[in-house]
């Protein structure tokens, strides 16, 4: 383990930050540490940094404990959520302060902070001052800045936050790109789950200070150990009750139901596709068409609960009102701080992914 | 065909609110100083310039600057550090504390420099430690001046400054700190340049205040010929002898003078919004 937190803790005033956090992250990793605003994920970055102190617990990097070392000391590269450039200074001069602190013979820091210039695609910019610079690309002297000193991690909070939404997608791949080339251990903090799905290699989820589960994306997306997790991670609906459906048991009382879009599947009667499965659908009323730019969110009032499921822009058209055979293939079921898959019994013989 | 449209503005109020602005610069301000130098137009350059290098005259623009400039300094520094502790720090009288900052402005300046007077001649509280101590007299000489300019320039610098620390990010600062910098250099690499536009705006205001204030100098600066006379004092003088070619010849000099510190600073103003504007 390169980044190891063993049992940390961290209060503001009344309000906790991280209880008792223990995790580790394997060298050359990159790891998104995910969770809702005021989670404590930020928290638990700045810790890492040495820019908060933790209440008790420790902090070890490569094998050191570095409680008591301060942060410009630990060997991290730091990343600002609002990239926190210098003004005053030019692209150069940004890149180059770190080496010049350090004392660096001129002709090397030269050298050094040319490549990354072009290591980050901003030849010929190297005069220009962060306010002559789009969101990205100050971004990428942020980057190119906590990449100077050479650390050994690097440490980003919410990288993308300040961006719009179509460069964000491509600074997205750019970034895992970049990380993967100079193959640096990082961490970064979001609060977006497509964004940590899409960038990390594993994905840690924080959530009121806790550590709520951690793994790779796709593991946590079909395994959430959590009734948090499983809510929070892919869209779904959330039901107190689910009673009358075939091929499942009545939960029970103070159990929630967690369904997600995928797990049900919404037809028209004479669809002979779906023609096995009728005898374990239930039927519905079409209620809410939503256009979700790719597909159609449809919302099906069925035994007294909405579900709700994505429908291909390529099938049939449906109206508000219309009848509809729904089946739910499986469900996730939370009990207390448990979370158990139940698949519909009836569909035990049909190969489901087929259809 | 295009026709040139004027730009239709959607909040309205241009016109009443510019022409509302130009009337009032005008009357309170243009036009006044355009008498200033219409008067002095009146009279012959050699006259002029015989009247502005008498040797009393000199010497007192050469004690209202200097004076001036040492206080605007002064200001500049403790202002900084005043608006610093105002700004990072929270203690008890903190409102108390901001609130008598503006005093200078408040105070009736003669009140300011009677009360420094006192406390600063040989006998005064403050006076006499120096006296004794050092054998360094404060009022009635140039440093009593500054001293009294000091006072009434401070406001300008702490205000000027003090927005300006409140809106700085303090990522820059962390930033730095993660790359190695410490304190100091955090401070001369960072924060000084943040500020030095608000810094300097705050320095110029004081240094101008400080070459025309005249009502708490007066009591503190003795006016010794030669000394201790400023120049707002050789004017009123050759005033109250009905000397006015004169007394608005030397008033010219200080009209350009100020107008001079005023240009320079507005020139930083615009350079440094540029860089931070994106259009260096």
């Amino acid at each position: 383990m390169y980044v190891e937190m063993k049992n940390i803790s961290k209060s503001f005033a009344d309000c906790k930050a991280c209880d008792d956090i223990s995790f580790g992250i394997e060298q050359g990793k990159l790891v998104a540490l995910l969770g809702p605003s005021g989670s404590g994920k930020t928290t638990l970055l700045r810790m890492i940094a040495g820019l908060e102190i933790q209440d008790g617990g420790d902090i070890l990097i490569d094998g050191r404990v570095v409680n008591d070392v301060p942060g410009k000391d630990r060997e991290i590269g730091f990343v600002f959520q609002n990239y926190a450039l210098f003004r005053y200074m030019t692209v150069y001069d940004n890149i180059a302060y770190g080496l010049k602190i350090k004392k660096v013979p001129a002709k090397q820091i030269r050298e050094t902070v040319m490549e990354l210039i072009g290591l980050v695609g901003l030849s010929g910019m190297e005069k220009r001052y962060p306010a002559q610079l789009s969101g990205g690309q100050k971004q990428r002297v942020a980057f190119a800045r906590a990449l100077a000193l050479k650390p050994k991690l690097l440490l980003l909070d919410e990288p993308f936050a300040a961006i719009d939404a179509k460069v964000r997608k491509e600074l997205r791949n750019w970034l895992k790109d970049m990380i993967s080339r100079v193959g640096i251990t990082s961490i970064f903090v979001t609060h977006d789950q497509d964004e940590a799905v899409e960038v990390a290699d594993d994905i840690l989820i924080i959530n009121e200070g806790r550590l709520e589960q951690i793994g790779r994306p796709l593991d946590i997306y079909k395994h959430p150990n959590t009734p948090f997790v499983a809510q929070f991670i892919g869209s779904s609906v959330v039901l107190d009750s689910f009673t009358g459906f075939k091929g499942f048991d009545e939960v029970k009382n103070d159990s929630k139901v967690v369904i997600r879009p995928e797990f049900v599947e919404a037809f028209k009667g004479d669809n002979p596709r779906f023609n096995k499965l009728i005898s374990a659908a239930e039927k519905g009323t079409l209620r809410n068409i939503q256009f979700r730019g790719n597909c159609l969110e449809i919302s099906l009032e069925v035994n007294g609960v909405i579900l709700s499921t994505n429908r291909s822009l390529e099938r049939r058209p449906v109206r508000i009102g219309d009848e509809m055979y729904v089946i739910v293939y499986r469900i996730y079921v939370i009990n207390n701080e448990e979370t158990a898959v139940h698949k519909n019994v009836l569909l035990k013989d049909i190969n489901v992914e087929m259809l | 065909m295009m026709n040139k449209k004027a730009y239709k503005r959607i909040i309205p109020g241009f016109g009443l609110s510019f022409g509302i602005t130009l009337l009032y610069l005008g009357f309170i301000v243009i036009i006044p100083l355009c008498s200033l130098v219409i008067f002095t137009a009146g009279i012959s350059p050699g006259v002029f310039l015989e009247t502005v290098t008498r040797p009393r005259v000199l010497s007192s623009y050469m004690v209202s600057f200097s004076t001036a400039l040492a206080a605007a300094v002064v200001d500049a520094v403790m202002g900084v550090i005043i608006a610093w502790v105002l700004v990072r720090y929270q203690f008890p009288g903190k409102k108390l504390m901001n609130g008598i900052i503006e005093l200078p402005f408040a105070l009736p300046t003669a009140v300011a420099g009677i009360s420094l007077t006192h406390l600063t001649t040989d006998k005064g509280w403050i006076g006499k430690m120096f006296h004794d101590a050092f054998g360094i007299d404060i009022a009635y000489t140039r440093l009593g001046i500054t001293v009294a300019l000091v006072f009434i320039g401070i406001p300008f610098v702490v205000r000027s400054v003090e927005p300006v620390l409140e809106k700085m990010d303090r990522g820059v600062e962390e930033a730095a700190d993660m790359l190695g910098a410490g304190r100091t250099k955090i401070f001369f690499d960072i924060i000084l340049p943040e500020i030095a536009p608000a810094l300097f705006s705050g320095f110029s205001l004081s240094f101008a205040r400080g070459l025309g204030e005249y009502g708490s100098v007066v009591f503190i600066a003795g006016n010794k010929p030669y000394e201790t006379e400023i120049a707002p004092l050789m004017i009123l003088s050759q005033l109250q002898e009905y000397d006015y070619t004169s007394a608005t010849a030397i008033a010219l000099v200080m009209l350009i003078a100020a107008f001079i510190i005023l240009l320079i600073n507005s020139y930083i103003q615009s350079r440094s919004a540029k860089i931070t504007g994106g259009m260096a």
